[in-house]
């Protein structure tokens, strides 16, 4: 994906709803492998999807603090949900890698590198926040430096569909995070669903030649004033009904004052370390390393696999771990999100997709817990102060 | 660099190799010697090119044994010569104990190096207080080597030096032989004596009171276990050094050495970039809370 921003008055264009599959097909005759929401187990995972009719159509989606249900109603909505346990960093960071194989031969071993082919993929109905997402992790695995080079790979070989939001879960907070719901760059087309009476219709936005060359060969046309408008306020609404917010004011200095709080031996006390939260979010990047030796022992894997900082392994050196208390991985996670993050890659950790609250195993909500974080009283009292230190009405 | 009767190595050179940052190269034991019980010393020949890469005083490799893990260790031989990579270790755990048991003539291979280094540079005309505890001295004795070659470059030089027992004390000859040195204090203690041991006995930072040394134009290197170093660090501020001037070396989990795991974070710093070696002051705040 060529970064370009947007350019500006260009005028938005549209793609009837009935065209839409067109998109793909077009996609697809450019040797691009599409991935995209589709309905699997009862949830919106990402997978391969051929047709638009593979997309969660007509599905909606309840989250709550450790909650997650998919509705079906009659309507043709192709994008009516927000995200779900997976992101598009699966692709682009594999939660399991050979890095190289180690081939034993009379005492010695030679190492042969692993061919990796990273292959065109279009991700269809990324988010702003996961647009987002991305970018942060672009600094993790490309500004260093050392890049990742599998990342580094895959990202170029990139086509991106991205969507502005049209509902906010009842766990998002990314207008909080600035990370959301508007998609505002790092696109080759973005597109917002409206439905308006008989109407279905998508406007489009073009972020890159890319995007431009494959939008002309679908049938599409300039949107009208109105129709742009109520596209516009589609988005307005999302973000004015989101519920969650975090108060990201000095939060670096907050947390970095926070570190003897009480409320961590509070969250210690639910928080069950089983690393939900760090699978499940689009920015976590941690990794281990795995050496596998076949039966005969002649050949030795080295495999990369996602980690989590929730074990007690992570941060084990002789003697024990680091971070032997629940407490002290809880706070490592939080703090490394919103705060060290920021002077690591200065920008957060977190776009507020809302993942690690709604698949918690035991609801733990990373917003409530940093307006606990923020009350400077004790933690029977905490709950109550963080409400009048957070307005949820002012997002 | 091959050995004729030895299987040819063939290592991946193409840069644009696909798992290329986490790629290590060959080495071959040329000589393996227990310095200690505990702890060996490998010295290592690259197979696939004439020279180790430069490496500065501090540094560590990511060290992998054939089908066991891959550790940090850092580099412990004379920055000068390149045509040996020298390797100290303590056998601790799995890929530790795998690693001593390798003999001349195995194989074993190595990215690096990685990480920060100790000042030498920066501590010109200073005085020098370096002072490790056990394994602490290995990657010191790289700082040591390029001090001593450029001895005319520093004011005071001591070396304070502390194990477990005697029989712990790593670098024995060496010591000895840097003791004889007229421009060079080594004081050497154990926490407990043994056999006809008739030296300091006591901790290391006893030793610290009476070294000779300017505290005001003094930088400090220090490396041992991480208590070790807190308490070393107070002794030396307690005798004026300021902890601008103080440098410790940490250890933390490292599975990439790369900056692109997370395993070896540290309050915002990454070890195995902004580290091992630290400014005091730098990390002091971090040092004296529990579980960062
Ligand atoms: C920068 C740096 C320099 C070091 N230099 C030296 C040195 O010169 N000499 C020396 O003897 N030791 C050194 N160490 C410590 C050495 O890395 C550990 O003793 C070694 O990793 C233990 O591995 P093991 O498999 O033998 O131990 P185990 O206890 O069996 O460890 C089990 C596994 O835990 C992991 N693990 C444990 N400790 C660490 C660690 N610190 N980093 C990453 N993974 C770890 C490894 O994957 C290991 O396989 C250094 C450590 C660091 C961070
Ligand atoms: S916060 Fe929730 S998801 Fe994360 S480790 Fe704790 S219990 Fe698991
Ligand atoms: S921390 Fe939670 S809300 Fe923030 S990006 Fe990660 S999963 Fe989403
Ligand atoms: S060891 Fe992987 S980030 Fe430092």
């Amino acid at each position: 994906m060529v970064k370009i921003s947007r350019r500006e008055g260009r005028a938005a264009q549209l793609i009837e709803h009935h065209d839409f599959q067109s998109l793909f097909d077009v996609l697809k005759a450019k040797k691009y492998r599409l991935i995209g929401p589709t309905v699997r187990d009862g949830s919106v995972v990402y997978d391969e999807v051929a047709r638009v009719d593979d997309l969660p159509v007509g599905y909606s989606d309840e989250q709550e603090k450790g909650s997650y249900r998919l509705n079906k109603s009659d309507d043709h909505r192709l994008f009516g949900y927000g995200v779900g346990p997976h992101s598009w960093k699966k692709f682009l960071f594999p939660p399991a890698v050979r890095l190289w194989q180690a081939r034993r031969d009379d005492g010695s071993f030679q190492i042969i590198p692993e061919d990796y082919h990273a292959e065109p993929l279009a991700l269809i109905g990324v988010r702003a926040c996961e647009l987002n997402a991305i970018a942060i992790q672009d600094r993790v695995f490309l500004d260093g430096e050392y890049r990742d080079p599998i990342y580094a790979a895959q990202r170029e070989k990139l086509f991106v569909l991205a969507v502005n939001c049209g509902q906010a879960g009842n766990t998002c907070f990314c207008a909080s995070m600035h990370a959301g719901p508007r998609v505002t760059g790092q696109f080759d087309l973005a597109v917002t669903e409206v439905i308006n009476g008989e109407s279905h219709y998508f406007t489009v936005e073009v972020g890159s030649p890319r995007g431009e060359e494959v939008l002309s060969e679908v049938p599409h046309r300039p949107a009208s004033g109105e129709e742009k408008a109520l596209a516009n306020q589609i988005i307005t609404q999302t973000a004015a009904s989101m519920k969650r917010s975090i108060d990201t004011r000095g939060i670096k200095q907050r947390l970095y004052a926070s570190f003897e709080h009480p409320q961590w031996d509070d969250i210690a006390a639910r928080c069950l370390a089983c690393g939900n939260c760090t699978q499940v979010c689009p920015t976590c990047f941690c990794s281990t390393v795995e050496d596998v030796t076949d039966l005969s022992g002649n050949t030795a894997d080295r495999w990369r696999k996602w980690d989590s900082c929730f074990t007690t392994d992570f941060s084990y050196i002789v003697g024990g771990s680091i971070r032997s208390s629940v407490k002290s991985r809880y706070r490592q996670w939080m703090t490394h999100k919103l705060a060290t993050w920021i002077e690591q890659f200065g920008t957060s950790g977190c776009v507020g997709c809302g993942r690690c609250i709604t698949w918690c195993p035991v609801g733990i909500d990373i917003t409530e817990e940093i307006a606990a974080l923020r009350a400077e009283k004790q933690p029977a009292t905490a709950v109550e102060a963080a409400k009048e230190d957070v307005s949820y009405a002012d997002v | 660099m091959l050995m004729s009767d030895a299987p040819s190595i063939t290592a991946p050179t193409a840069s644009d190799r696909i798992s290329d940052p986490m790629l290590p190269s060959p080495y071959r034991v040329q000589r393996a010697r227990w310095d200690t019980d505990d702890t060996f010393s490998l010295e290592l020949v690259p197979l696939d090119s004439d020279d180790i890469p430069h490496f500065a005083p501090g540094q560590f490799n990511m060290v992998y044994v054939y089908g066991v893990g891959e550790i940090p260790i850092s580099i412990s031989g004379d920055p000068t010569r390149r045509d040996l990579l020298v390797h100290t270790t303590r056998a601790v755990g799995t890929v530790t104990r795998a690693m001593s048991k390798l003999r001349v003539e195995d194989m074993l291979a190595a990215r690096g190096p990685y990480g920060t280094a100790w000042p030498v540079a920066e501590a010109h005309q200073k005085d020098i207080v370096i002072v490790a505890g056990g394994i602490g001295l290995a990657p010191l004795r790289p700082a040591m080597y390029h001090i001593m070659a450029h001895r005319e470059q520093y004011g005071r030089v001591v070396l304070l030096y502390g194990a477990r027992t005697p029989g712990d004390v790593l670098y024995r000859k060496q010591l000895e032989q840097w003791r004889a040195h007229f421009d060079l204090d080594v004081f050497v203690t154990v926490d407990r004596a043994t056999g006809s041991w008739r030296g300091s006995v006591g901790l290391v930072t006893s030793l610290i009171g009476r070294a000779p040394f300017d505290p005001l134009n003094t930088v400090a290197l220090v490396c041992g276990p991480e208590v070790m170093m807190r308490f070393t660090t107070m002794g030396l501020e307690k005798r004026g050094v300021d902890t601008k001037n103080i440098y410790v070396s940490l250890e933390r989990n490292m599975k990439c050495a790369i900056r692109l795991c997370g395993h070896c974070q540290f309050g915002s710093t990454f070890v195995c970039k902004d580290g091992p070696v630290f400014r005091y002051s730098q990390v002091q705040s971090l040092l004296t809370k529990w579980e960062v």
